[in-house]
């Protein structure tokens, strides 16, 4: 270790380490810091009366977001209707026949799908249901919202129905079983788990979406739960708060956040105990 | 198999053959609704693609070839170009992931060579899966509240006009939104950076860095590559936290302090205020951004594939 060029490059090795070290921990201090401005300033807002009651006057304090709240959950439930089915059967097509030329070109476009901005969607669902609808509706946002949730229950879906025993599948069919029924009855309920990560991934995905809802759901300050009219969600009233010049909404726009965060946070933590539980082990 | 025993007792004295066409009718409905779904999501990215060039063509019908070749955004005068979003959303996202190269590329070299197990590893993973969780709306909201006064202390001891929105303010949140994404893809490309590799070198007496550098990042430098071309796809196309500190003007920007507006972010402010051919303008723009992010994620994506084939 006296050797001075072994010295130098130990040197070097420390300096090294410590520039990542240091990097790394700085990225973390904006983000720690992101993560308790959104809890500090947002749990003191949350109660029961912000939880169920609507939005008060412009000036008045108090109000809730329940509008939004209904409105966020509208979207979802639409989006999982309308996405999961064709995910999932476009999912087993895929793993069915895996070196066709159609499933090639299938994965080629989850992976364009997935990439295409949010705000492309919400233009796209425009022209296609806002404008022969001649109405801004949460059947139009849930469509933006389901199209964006597509490539993720797919993919999620098909790593699935990959990791099901090719012995299973003999088993049934070997049993006389058909082969759809060997789909319903043993591959789907075995690949459960991995659909059902994939549905919780995408609804955490879209949960916190405004782009795609802007000119699709639009924003509503009423309580709505006709899919044939506008809603607000939670994503859009945040936006419209937080750019709006009131203290008062900007607090609720806070109080909404935490909430948001919240509710991905949860999504996600159910997310791993669903893969942790039922993984696939045969 | 109790319902098919069923089934069995169904079909009764009418022989198996008709059972089995029933049978064989189903299993074909199957597949073909099976095929069916696959198709309608091939179709749905056509149709994408259609509808927005169907929907632009007015406008280049109108003004030619205008679009791309003047520097004016004027609704008013019915002038579309989409030059000073193209612009801006050059200089936003390049920005971005400039900020963002040092410190996700230590992330990940952190995350996949430093810390590879432990509770610091776990710790580390969980918050940048949860950063990534938060909304894009969140991050803007969050932007305009901490980091648009610090911008404009700065630009005040700057001498210069405190707009606090603008290029800079927008690549600094744009940056904070990718580094876990950066880095997550990042991590994964190193930690699949052959062991038998490093370890030849470490036996030849080569200390950590000299590792790093020598053999694991040149081994992984087109997956590392491919993952910034895919944070940039994102940067390219995020739209709110943009939309809320980019300062909205439709001017190329003269710098990195100027507010400007991106191509997302134009969408988003005027698209549902606009008319006629203001609306097939705008949509023309989120064409070009379409095909813009394609074409950067297929290069990532093509790259990525390559790296994974190679190693």
């Amino acid at each position: 270790m006296k050797n001075p060029s072994v010295r130098r490059r130990v040197f070097k090795e420390r300096l090294f380490r410590l520039t990542v070290f240091v990097l790394a921990s700085l990225v973390v201090v904006p983000l720690a810091f992101l993560l308790g401005y959104i809890v500090k300033k947002g749990i003191g807002v949350v109660n029961w009366n912000f939880l169920f009651s609507m939005p008060a006057g412009v000036g008045e304090s108090g109000g809730g977001i329940v509008h939004s709240l209904a409105g966020t959950l509208l979207l979802i439930v639409i989006a999982v209707a309308l996405s999961v089915p064709v995910a999932v059967a476009t999912a087993l097509f895929i793993n069915d026949h895996p070196k066709n030329r159609i499933s090639r070109l299938i994965r080629f476009t989850v992976d364009m799908l997935q990439g295409i901005p949010s705000i492309i969607m919400g233009i796209v669902v425009y022209l296609w249901v806002v404008l022969p609808m001649k109405n801004f509706s949460a059947l139009a946002g849930g469509v933006a919202l389901g199209i964006m949730m597509l490539p993720i229950v797919i993919k999620s879906t098909e790593e699935t129905l990959k990791m099901v025993p090719e012995s299973l599948k003999e088993a049934s069919m070997a049993l006389g079983a058909p082969y759809y029924k060997t789909v319903l009855h043993v591959i789907l309920p075995a690949g459960l788990s991995g659909i059902l990560t994939g549905i919780l991934l995408g609804v955490s995905r879209i949960a916190g979406e405004t782009a795609p809802l802007l000119f699709t759901a639009f924003g509503n300050p009423f309580l709505n739960t006709n899919i044939f009219k506008p809603v607000d969600a939670l994503p859009l009233l945040i936006y419209n708060y937080s750019t709006s010049p009131y203290p008062e909404w900007h607090s609720l726009a806070w109080g909404a956040s935490f909430i948001l965060v919240a509710f991905v946070l949860i999504l996600n933590l159910i997310t791993r105990l669903v893969v942790k539980k039922w993984q696939i082990k045969y | 198999m109790s319902i098919m025993k069923a089934r069995d007792n169904r079909g009764g004295g009418q022989g198996s053959a008709l059972l089995l066409s029933s049978h064989q009718m189903k299993e074909k409905g199957f597949a073909s609704f099976l095929l069916f779904a696959g198709i309608s999501v091939l179709l749905v990215l056509g149709a994408f693609f259609v509808t927005m060039i169907l929907q632009s063509w007015p406008l280049f019908r109108e003004t030619g070839l205008g679009f791309f070749t003047t520097l004016r955004w004027a609704p008013m005068e019915n002038e579309y170009s989409v030059l000073p979003f193209l612009a801006g959303t050059l200089m936003t996202s390049l920005l971005s992931i400039l900020i963002a190269f040092p410190f996700s590329m230590a992330l990940s070299i952190l995350l996949g060579e430093y810390l590879k197990t432990g509770p610091f590893a776990a710790a580390f993973k969980s918050v940048t899966e949860l950063l990534a969780g938060i909304p894009s709306v969140i991050y803007g909201f969050w932007g305009i509240m901490i980091l648009m006064p610090l911008i404009q202390s700065l630009q005040i001891k700057l001498g210069m006009i405190p707009y606090g929105v603008g290029v800079l303010t927008a690549s600094l949140i744009l940056s904070l939104m990718i580094i876990p994404y950066a880095a997550s893809l990042g991590r994964d490309v190193i930690s699949m950076v052959p062991g038998e590799l490093k370890e030849a070198a470490y036996a030849m007496g080569a200390t950590r860095w000299e590792v790093i550098f020598h053999v694991t990042l040149p081994y992984a430098r087109s997956g590392i590559t491919a993952g910034f071309f895919l944070a940039l796809g994102r940067a390219v196309g995020e739209t709110m936290a943009v939309t809320m500190l980019i300062g909205n003007s439709n001017f190329i920007p003269k710098g990195i302090f100027s507010p400007a507006n991106t191509m997302a972010s134009v969408i988003a402010n005027e698209f549902g205020e606009a008319d006629g051919l203001h609306t097939t303008a705008l949509i023309a723009v989120g064409l070009v951004l379409m095909l813009l992010t394609g074409l950067i994620n297929y290069a990532g994506k093509s790259i990525m594939k390559r790296f994974q084939v190679g190693g």
